[in-house]
C-alpha cells in the first residue's frame, strides 16, 4: 500500500512511474480515513482532489503533506485548534506552506494540535484530543500531536509542524517518527498563528531523516515578510546524508539529571552505536534545564499574553469568552510576568538567563560538534494526564526548552521501542546555530545503523 | 489559610488587564494555577545574573527594513479585508459603542 | 483678554503627534492616504489588520525622516535603538497593542528657540497610528464603526520638557514645529485632517517657587486633548491656567485628569482620571530586529539636511537686507526654495532692491516662476520708470484737467485726494510707466 511509503519512495515512484499520483494520494487517503476515526488526527480532514500531474516534475512531485492547523492555508479553515477561530478561513497561506506548494506539495489535511501550540500532549486541543498510533492509550505529545500522529499512521507522507520548546520534538519522539526543529530565523514564520514570537520554529515531522532533509531544503529561506529570517543560502541539505561520522566529538548530556534513571540504559546504548560508527562521545554538565523551564514559562506566556491580544472578535473569529482554561493560565500568567512592579522581577529576569544558557551553549560547543541528550524524562504517559496541571507543558519539555530558547535547530529520532507497549523513546540531537547539516549527519548515520526506524533504508 | 503567593483581587486585576471574561469559580482555579506556577518559576532568583545583559533575540540580526514602496498586490480588497468578521457595515467594521477615549 | 495670574507660572510641555508622508506604512505596504481614501478598509493587508501570523517590517524611509526632524531639532541620536510593543485593549487597535519605542527613542535632548524662550525637546520617536473609530447609531443601536486605512501610518512624537510658560508660547512652538516639518518636506501637518495632533500638559506652579527652585515641577498635571488648531490650543491653555489657578486659591489640587477642548463652549471639560498611569507592559518586539546606526551615517543624514529656516533668515538679512517676515513665507513655498538663492545673488549684483523684490513677490505683484530670469525681468518692469518729455508731460496734463472740470473743483475745494485720480487718469493716457512722484509734482502745479 503506498501510504506506507517514504517522502523520497514517494518522490522517486512518481516521477519514475512505478505508480501515479492519483493512486498515491487515493492510498493515503484511505489511511487517512481509517487514522481520522481511531486517533483525531485531523482537524480538517484531507479531501479527495484532482491532482495536477503536471506537479510531477516538481521537486515534491504533488506528495501529500499535512499541515499543522496553526499554519494559514488560504481558503481553508485554520483553527489553531481552537474554538475561537472555527470558521476563520484566511486569505493568505503562511509563508511556509506557499514554499511546499511551489515545490510541488499538496496540502493534505490540517492535523490537530494544542489549541494555539499551548501545550505538550494534544489535549488542551478544542476538537478533542488526538490518540497515539503506537498506542491508542497514549498520548500522541504536543503541540504537533496531530501531525506526529499522521506521520505515524501513514495518513500522510511528510508532515509541517512548529516548535516553540519542544512541540516537533517531544510529540516526535514519542510517536516514534523523525522531527526536525530548524535553527530560529531559517524557515519563515508568517502566516502561522504566533505563539512566543522569538522561539517560533516551523519544522518537519517525516518517516526518516532524508524525508526531514528533503523538507528543510524546500520550507526553508529568507522571507522579507518575516523581518527575522535570516539570509543565510540553503543548500540541498540531501548532500549531508550519508556521510560518516568518524572523529566527530559528541557530548552527551543530562546524564546526572535526577528523573532519567529508568531511561538512562536505553541511551547507553545509543551512545555505544555512535562510538561504533567512529564519534567521541563524552558526558558533559550543562546548566540545569529545571532553570530552562522558568525561563522559557516567562517568556512564552508573557510572548504569548501579547500575541493572543489580537483575538477580540472584531475582525474575525470569535470573541474572548471563547478561549480555553489553558489559554486563559497562559494569557493571564504572560501578562503578570510582564506587569507594571514584575516585568523586572521576572520577564528581563528570564531573559538575563537567557543569556546564561546561550553562553552555555556556546561554552560546549567549543569543545564539541554536536550535543546529544533523551528527548524526553519518560515514554508517551497515559491519556489524561495532563488534566487539570498548571503548566503540563512546558514540564514535559524540559529537556528542549534549553536549545528552543537559544535558537538552536534539534533533531529527534526514534532510538528505542518498548515491544510490551509498542511506546517509543527518541534521540534529540543539538547542533550550533545553522548546523542542520550536522544534525542530518550525524541522524542520517545512526538511523542506517539501528533498526528502531522501520521506514528508514538499510546502509 | 494556605499562602499563596498572589491575591483573589490580583488575579481579578490581571483578568481586566488581559481583558479576559472570567467568572468567580474561574478565578479560584486560575488564583491556584498562578501559585503553582509562580513556586515554579522563582527558581531563577538562585542564579547569578549580574554579568549579563538581557536577550531578546537569538538572531543577532540587525537594520531589518523595508523601502518605502506600496506593494499593492498584498492589499486587501474592501471585501476580502472584512470577509472574517462577524458584523460589518457599509465597509466598516462594527463593534457595540463604548465611551470614547478621545 | 486673560492673563495667568503672576501669582502662578504655567508650566506646561506638549506631546505633538505628526502622520509622516511616506508612501507605504509604517509595518507594511499597504498605500499611505487615509484622509483620501474613497472608501474605508480598502488600504489594509494581514498586518495592519492584525491578523494571525502577520508579521511587521519597519519602514526605513520613516526612520530617517525622524532622525532628519530630530537633527533639525538639535537632538542626540540613539545610535542603538529598537521597537517595543505598548499593550492597550481598543477595538482601533488591531493587534491589541501598538508598536512603538519605550525607553530608547531614536531622538533625545533637543530644542527649539521660540521668541519667549527655549523649548526642551525632550524625545522624539516613531510608532503607528491606530485605526478610525466613528460613533453611530444603527437601528437603533449605538455602535461605532471602525477604519483601517489609517492603522499602522507612521506617526512621530515629539515630547517637549515642561519649558512652555503661556499660550502664546505654544502656539507659536506648534507652528515653529509645523512649519520646520513641512520644510523638511515630511509631512503635510494638515490638523483638519489629522496629519498633526497637539496635547498639552499643564499645571501651575506659584511664581515664587518656580523663580527660586526652577527644577521643582508640581505635583500634579492636567492633560488637554482634542485640540484641533493653534488658536484653540492658546485659548485652551489659557482657560486651563485660569482654571487652576481658582482652585490652587482655595488652597486645593487641581485633580490629575485628562480633559478635552470644547470649542462652542470655550472650555475644557473632564474626560478621565489619571491618577495611576496605564500598564502598558512594554517588552521589545521580539518580531522586529534592533536598530543600529553608524555615526557615520548619522554625519551623511545631517548633511543631507536642508540649511535651516533660522539659518537662511539670518544670512539673507545679512547678505541681501531681506527682511525676516518676507523670508520666513518665501521660504515656505518649498517648490521654489531652490529658486530663491540665485534671484537674490543676481539682484544683488545687478545692484537692485532686493527687499522690495522679495516683498512684491510675497504681495503677490510678480507671480511666481522657477525662471530666474523672467522674476528679475518682471521686478524691472514693474519698477524701472521710462523717462519722459517734459513737454508731453505738460501736454497730457493740461488735457486731464480740461477733461476732468468737476474733479478739479473738488479738489480746489479741498478735496486733496482726488490728486490720486487725476495721477492715474494721466498714467492711463501717457501709457509708460513713468515716474508717479514726478506726475503728481506736476499735476499739483497744474491745479494751483
Amino acid at each position: 500500500m503506498l501510504h506506507t511509503i517514504t517522502l523520497k519512495q514517494a518522490i522517486d515512484g512518481v516521477k519514475q512511474k512505478k505508480f501515479s499520483l492519483s493512486e498515491l494520494h487515493a492510498d493515503t487517503l484511505t489511511a487517512a480515513q481509517e487514522a481520522q476515526q481511531n486517533y483525531n488526527i485531523f482537524v480538517s480532514e484531507p479531501r479527495a482532489q484532482e491532482v495536477n500531474n503536471a506537479l510531477i516534475s516538481t521537486p515534491l512531485a504533488g506528495a501529500p503533506i499535512a499541515v499543522k492547523d496553526n499554519c494559514l492555508t488560504q481558503g481553508q479553515t485554520t483553527t489553531a485548534s481552537s474554538k475561537v477561530l472555527e470558521s476563520f478561513s484566511p486569505a493568505y497561506s503562511a509563508t511556509v506552506v506557499e514554499k511546499i506548494q511551489t515545490a510541488g506539495g499538496v496540502v493534505f489535511g490540517k492535523t490537530n494540535m494544542d489549541a494555539w501550540a499551548h501545550g505538550s500532549s494534544t489535549e488542551t486541543s478544542d476538537y478533542g484530543t488526538t490518540k497515539n498510533p503506537r498506542n491508542p492509550a497514549h498520548s500522541p505529545g504536543g503541540s504537533s500531536g496531530g501531525s506526529a500522529a499522521a506521520v505515524a499512521a501513514n495518513a500522510c507522507i511528510a508532515a509541517i509542524g512548529t516548535e516553540t520548546a519542544g512541540s516537533i520534538r517531544l510529540p516526535a519522539a514519542w510517536c516514534g517518527v523523525v522531527g526536525l526543529k530548524p535553527t530560529y530565523g531559517r524557515v519563515s514564520r508568517y502566516g502561522i498563528v504566533a505563539m512566543a514570537s522569538s522561539t517560533d520554529s516551523p519544522g518537519s515531522i517525516t518517516k526518516t531523516v532524508e524525508d526531514a532533509a528533503i523538507m528543510l531544503t524546500h520550507m526553508a529561506g529568507n522571507d522579507p515578510l518575516d523581518g527575522t529570517t535570516s539570509s543565510q543560502s540553503v543548500p540541498d541539505f540531501t548532500s549531508f546524508l550519508g556521510k560518516n561520522i568518524q572523529g566527530l566529538k559528541i557530548g552527551f548530556m543530562y546524564e546526572d539529571l535526577a528523573g532519567l534513571e529508568s531511561i538512562l540504559d536505553h541511551y547507553h546504548d545509543v551512545i555505544s552505536v555512535l562510538e561504533t560508527l567512529g564519534a567521541t562521545v563524552k558526558a558533559v554538565s550543562a546548566l540545569d534545564p529545571h532553570y530552562a523551564i522558568s525561563v522559557y514559562t516567562i517568556i512564552q506566556r508573557g510572548e504569548v499574553s501579547s500575541n493572543l491580544a489580537r483575538y477580540d472578535g472584531i475582525r474575525y473569529g470569535h470573541d474572548r469568552s471563547y478561549f480555553g482554561a489553558e489559554a486563559q493560565r497562559r494569557i493571564m500568567l504572560g501578562t503578570y510576568t510582564l506587569s507594571k512592579g514584575y516585568a523586572d522581577q521576572y520577564y528581563t529576569l528570564a531573559q538575563k538567563v537567557r543569556t546564561l544558557f546561550r553562553q552555555d551553549f556556546e561554552k560546549l560547543f567549543e569543545e564539541y560538534d554536536v550535543l546529544i541528550a533523551p528527548t524526553t524524562p519518560s515514554f508517551a504517559p497515559k491519556i489524561g494526564i495532563a488534566e487539570g496541571q498548571a503548566m503540563f507543558g512546558e514540564l514535559a519539555d524540559m529537556l528542549q526548552e534549553p536549545s528552543s530558547l537559544t535558537g538552536l535547530p534539534g533533531i529527534n529520532i526514534p532510538c528505542f521501542r518498548d515491544t510490551t507497549t509498542n511506546l517509543f523513546l527518541g534521540l534529540n540531537i543539538i547542533a550550533p546555530l545553522w548546523r542542520e547539516d550536522l544534525l542530518l549527519q550525524v541522524a542520517d548515520a545512526y538511523e542506517k545503523a539501528t533498526e528502531w526506524n522501520s521506514w528508514r533504508s538499510h546502509a | 489559610m494556605k499562602k499563596t503567593n498572589i491575591s483573589l483581587q490580583q488575579v481579578q486585576h490581571i483578568a481586566h488587564l488581559a481583558n479576559i471574561p472570567v467568572s468567580e469559580a474561574e478565578l479560584v482555579r486560575l488564583q491556584s494555577a498562578f501559585d503553582e506556577t509562580l513556586d515554579v518559576i522563582s527558581n531563577l532568583k538562585e542564579l547569578d545574573t549580574t554579568k549579563v545583559t538581557p536577550t531578546h533575540q537569538v538572531t543577532g540580526l540587525e537594520n531589518v527594513l523595508r523601502e518605502d514602496e506600496v506593494t499593492e498586490k498584498r492589499m486587501f480588497s474592501q471585501q476580502a479585508a472584512l470577509a472574517n468578521a462577524s458584523k460589518t457595515h457599509a465597509g466598516y467594521f462594527v463593534v457595540p459603542q463604548i465611551i470614547s477615549q478621545d | 483678554m486673560h492673563n495667568t495670574p503672576s501669582k502662578y507660572q504655567l508650566i506646561c510641555g506638549m506631546e505633538v503627534h505628526i502622520e509622516l508622508k511616506t508612501k507605504s506604512k509604517m509595518f507594511c505596504g499597504c498605500k499611505n492616504d487615509p484622509f483620501g481614501a474613497a472608501e474605508p478598509n480598502i488600504y489594509t493587508c494581514p498586518v495592519c489588520l492584525g491578523m494571525p501570523g502577520a508579521l511587521p517590517v519597519p519602514n526605513k524611509k520613516a526612520i530617517e525622516w525622524t532622525l532628519k526632524l530630530g537633527l533639525a531639532l538639535h537632538c542626540k541620536i540613539n545610535l542603538f535603538s529598537k521597537f517595543d510593543r505598548k499593550h492597550y485593549f481598543y477595538p482601533d487597535l488591531p493587534k491589541g497593542y501598538q508598536i512603538s519605542q519605550y525607553d530608547i527613542p531614536f531622538c533625545y535632548d533637543g530644542y527649539i528657540k521660540t521668541s519667549q524662550g527655549r523649548v526642551g525637546i525632550t524625545r522624539i520617536h516613531l510608532e503607528e497610528d491606530t485605526g478610525k473609530l466613528q460613533h453611530t447609531t444603527i437601528q437603533g443601536e449605538k455602535v461605532s464603526l471602525i477604519d483601517f486605512n489609517r492603522s499602522s501610518v507612521p506617526l512621530v512624537e515629539i515630547v517637549t520638557e515642561p519649558d512652555i510658560h503661556s499660550g502664546e508660547q505654544a502656539k507659536e512652538y506648534g507652528k515653529k514645529l509645523r512649519d520646520l516639518v513641512r520644510y523638511l518636506d515630511i509631512a503635510d501637518c494638515d490638523m483638519e485632517q489629522g496629519g498633526m495632533r497637539l496635547e498639552a500638559n499643564t499645571s501651575l506652579q506659584l511664581s515664587e517657587v518656580a523663580r527660586t527652585t526652577p527644577d521643582l515641577l508640581p505635583n500634579y498635571k492636567v492633560e488637554v486633548k482634542n485640540i484641533n488648531s493653534f488658536r484653540f490650543l492658546e485659548q485652551a491653555i489659557k482657560f486651563e491656567a485660569d482654571r487652576q489657578a481658582l482652585i490652587l486659591d482655595k488652597g486645593e489640587t487641581p485633580t490629575q485628569e485628562t480633559r478635552g477642548w470644547n470649542s462652542l463652549k470655550s472650555e475644557t471639560f473632564a474626560q478621565r482620571s489619571k491618577e495611576s498611569a496605564e500598564d502598558y507592559r512594554y517588552f521589545p518586539d521580539p518580531d522586529i530586529p534592533p536598530i543600529h546606526f553608524t555615526q557615520a551615517q548619522i554625519d551623511a543624514l545631517q548633511a543631507e539636511l536642508p540649511e535651516l529656516p533660522e539659518i537662511v533668515i539670518a544670512r539673507w538679512e545679512n547678505e541681501f537686507g531681506i527682511e525676516p517676515r518676507y523670508s520666513e513665507l518665501l521660504l515656505s513655498q518649498t517648490e521654489y526654495r531652490a529658486v530663491w538663492e540665485g534671484l537674490f545673488s543676481t539682484s544683488k549684483k545687478d545692484q537692485l532692491n532686493t527687499n522690495q523684490l522679495a516683498s512684491l513677490i510675497v504681495n503677490k505683484k510678480i507671480s511666481l516662476s522657477l525662471d530666474t530670469a523672467i522674476l528679475i525681468s518682471a521686478f524691472k518692469a514693474q519698477t524701472t520708470t521710462t523717462s519722459i518729455d517734459e513737454s508731453e508731460l505738460a501736454g497730457v496734463i493740461s488735457s486731464v484737467i480740461a477733461e476732468n472740470p468737476n474733479e478739479v473743483s473738488l479738489y480746489k475745494a479741498g478735496k486733496i485726494n482726488v490728486l490720486n485720480f487725476f495721477i492715474g487718469q494721466t498714467m492711463k493716457k501717457i501709457g509708460k510707466k513713468i515716474d508717479t512722484a514726478l506726475v503728481k509734482t506736476e499735476l499739483e502745479k497744474g491745479l494751483r
